[in-house]
């Protein structure tokens, strides 16, 4: 076969090069964030204020009293314990997990198993719809509308709660479980039904027994991706969290998330001090946590995938 | 008795799955439903064409529509070269199943992964700390013109966020050419180059389109990636170089709900302005959509 001409060999040539950008976007992602993260390692002048033993264990803020987590990065003798942020972040993913599973996985089952296809074709939609709204209008339509609404019916004592801002979460996880599990579901072949319904079972039956077991690798995926999705979700949180840095379990209390916490401060902070340095390295520790998450989740689909077709 | 017990629990988990369906078209109608109702009361043709006044109480937002759709533009010009390609050397050129087709995609799906916050800290860290900074080094003499946020830099930022959306679009899209349209252009003669691009593309522009449509309405609503890569409260001026900074609405509407001295008047506005921010993505997904739709019908079709 003869060569092509010069000008074909540059495109394809580029068309090779253009799939590396992913993968060097990546690199690059870790890189820089991790370079701006670096002198909590190195420089004795970040040590000081913000080694990694104070990012992580219990300080004594002044002679006499007891050691404590506390996220005070202004102030005259700056505190950078991510524990308060770390539990904050936890818990409003809990809450979010624990409104967007039932819903998502349920309607999930429904569309797939027992809805008529007119009504699968509404359904659809709604999730799409559900997902293409910005997340920034969820924190607007937290912290504007639902917040009183929240408060009232769980009695908390804030407005801005960790409730408020789950169930808010929830609604942004809803689409990407409700997607994934849906795939999973459908990717049973129909011949496991028809097997299930001849021998007398019930639609249910067949749904409980036969199609969820099949699908299970597929479910926990979407769990897994839906737990990384909350992890890093930054709009929602900042606007609806009430930002209350405390390292407190109480859902009645507001919080603060690791993504909120670099989103309202990375604006102010002098660049190359401390607290800058932290700011960034809260982003690495964001970074790896939702890649191994999406790793894993990936694993479970391709597990899924296997499974169905046979291959091992 | 057994029969009957059966059948309840049969029915009775049926509904309840139903039912979670039916929670949820409920909350998006409550939710779409209480932005229109509040919303559409403010929007009239001054809103949309006049720049804030006042304090951001009275005055329109064409500054932020502007900047968000000249933002969303550059990141287009980025990004859909870039995914398509990216999606026809999968498709076309990489060896089936090989080890490092299957590392490209896990990259594309992880990159996905990432959370919008860290693109922003990227976007700081690489696009105008490193890039930025070092193209003022070497051709302006160290005075600062690109090192400072910028519409160019966030744009960037975007573009690589909606990377995966193009390519997972245009992969799906160049995957349902049938075999046999590669094989008649290979059997006269044709390059694969020449394939690509006279036999593919042109069968595979409605998946570009619609990944397109998709990916700038992500673009649109994503507010964390432009925190600190260029997006401003309030500027006198629009952007009209690439290293100015600009307005836009899903920043407007963070500021306005979270910054704002006095909501209770500036709330009309700033519920017009979500409707605005709603009725831009919206818009773009129900044409992706619709595109998406009569692509696969006519695939049906044949």
């Amino acid at each position: 076969m003869n060569r092509p001409p010069l000008r074909e060999r540059i495109i394809e040539n580029g068309i090779r090069v253009s799939a590396g950008v992913a993968i060097v976007g990546l690199i690059l992602i870790f890189v820089f964030i991790g370079k701006e993260a670096l002198p909590l390692f190195t420089s004795a002048e970040a040590r000081q204020e913000a080694s990694l033993s104070k990012l992580f264990i219990a300080q004594v803020p002044e002679e006499g009293e007891p050691p404590s987590h506390m996220w005070q990065p202004v102030s005259e003798m700056p505190k950078y314990s991510l524990w308060p942020l770390m539990i904050g972040t936890l818990k409003v993913t809990l809450v979010a997990l624990v409104f967007a599973f039932p819903l998502a996985l349920g309607a999930a089952l429904f569309t797939s198993e027992f809805a008529p296809p007119w009504l699968r074709e509404i359904v659809k939609p709604v999730i799409e719809m559900l997902a293409g709204i910005p997340s920034v209008v969820l924190g607007f339509f937290a912290l504007i509308v639902m917040a009183s609404t929240i408060q009232d019916l769980f009695g908390l004592d804030y407005r801005l709660n960790t409730v408020n801002a789950g169930i808010a979460l929830g609604l942004a996880v809803i689409p990407i479980v409700f997607t994934v599990a849906e795939d999973a579901l459908t990717a049973v072949p129909q011949s496991y039904r028809h097997g299930s319904i001849a021998l007398g079972a019930t639609p249910w039956q067949t749904a409980r027994r036969v199609v969820l077991p099949a699908a299970f690798p597929g479910l926990f995926a979407a769990g897994i991706l839906g737990f990384g999705r909350a992890i890093g979700e930054t709009m929602i949180v900042l606007m609806a969290s009430g930002n209350q840095a405390i390292p407190a379990w109480n859902l009645g209390y507001g919080f603060r998330s690791l993504s909120a916490t670099v989103a309202s401060e990375l604006g102010e902070v002098v660049r190359g001090s401390p607290h800058y340095h932290v700011l960034f390295l809260i982003g690495v520790l964001l970074f790896i946590f939702t890649f191994l998450i999406n790793l894993l989740g990936q694993m479970w689909v391709g597990r899924m995938n296997r499974k169905l077709t046979g291959r091992r | 008795m057994k029969r009957r017990w059966i059948n309840f629990t049969s029915v009775f988990f049926t509904a309840v799955t139903g039912f979670a369906c039916l929670l949820l078209t409920a909350m998006v109608a409550l939710i779409l439903g209480n932005i229109v109702r509040h919303g559409i009361g403010h929007i009239s043709w001054a809103f949309l064409s006049q720049a804030p006044h006042s304090g951001m109480t009275e005055g329109g937002i064409f500054p932020a529509i502007f900047g968000t759709a000249v933002l969303v533009l550059l990141m287009t010009v980025a990004v859909v070269p870039l995914g398509v390609s990216t999606a026809i050397y999968l498709q076309e050129y990489a060896p089936k199943n090989s080890r490092w087709i299957h590392v490209v995609r896990l990259a594309i799906q992880n990159l996905a992964g990432v959370p919008a916050i860290v693109f922003g800290l990227f976007g700081l860290g690489f696009f105008i700390q490193f890039v930025g900074q070092g193209l003022d080094t070497v051709f302006f003499n160290g005075k600062l013109y690109f090192g400072q946020p910028a519409i160019l830099w966030a744009a960037l930022t975007l573009a690589l966020l909606t990377l995966p959306t193009v390519v997972v679009s245009t992969e799906e899209a160049l995957r349902v050419v049938p075999p046999s349209h590669r094989e008649v252009a290979y059997s006269l003669g044709a390059t694969r180059w020449q394939m690509v691009r006279h036999v593919l593309l042109p069968q595979a522009v409605g998946g570009i389109l619609t990944g397109t449509i998709l990916a700038v309405s992500r673009g649109a609503g994503e507010v964390a990636p432009i925190l600190f890569t260029g997006a401003a409260y309030y500027l006198p001026h629009l952007p009209t170089r690439l290293n100015h900074q600009f307005m836009e609405l899903g920043y407007h509407v963070y500021v306005m709900a979270t910054q704002s001295p006095d909501v209770d008047a500036t709330l009309p506005i700033l519920y017009a302005t979500v409707l605005v921010l709603l009725v831009l993505t919206f818009g773009l997904n129900f044409t992706a959509i619709i595109i998406r739709s009569k692509i696969r019908r006519r695939l049906r079709g044949r």
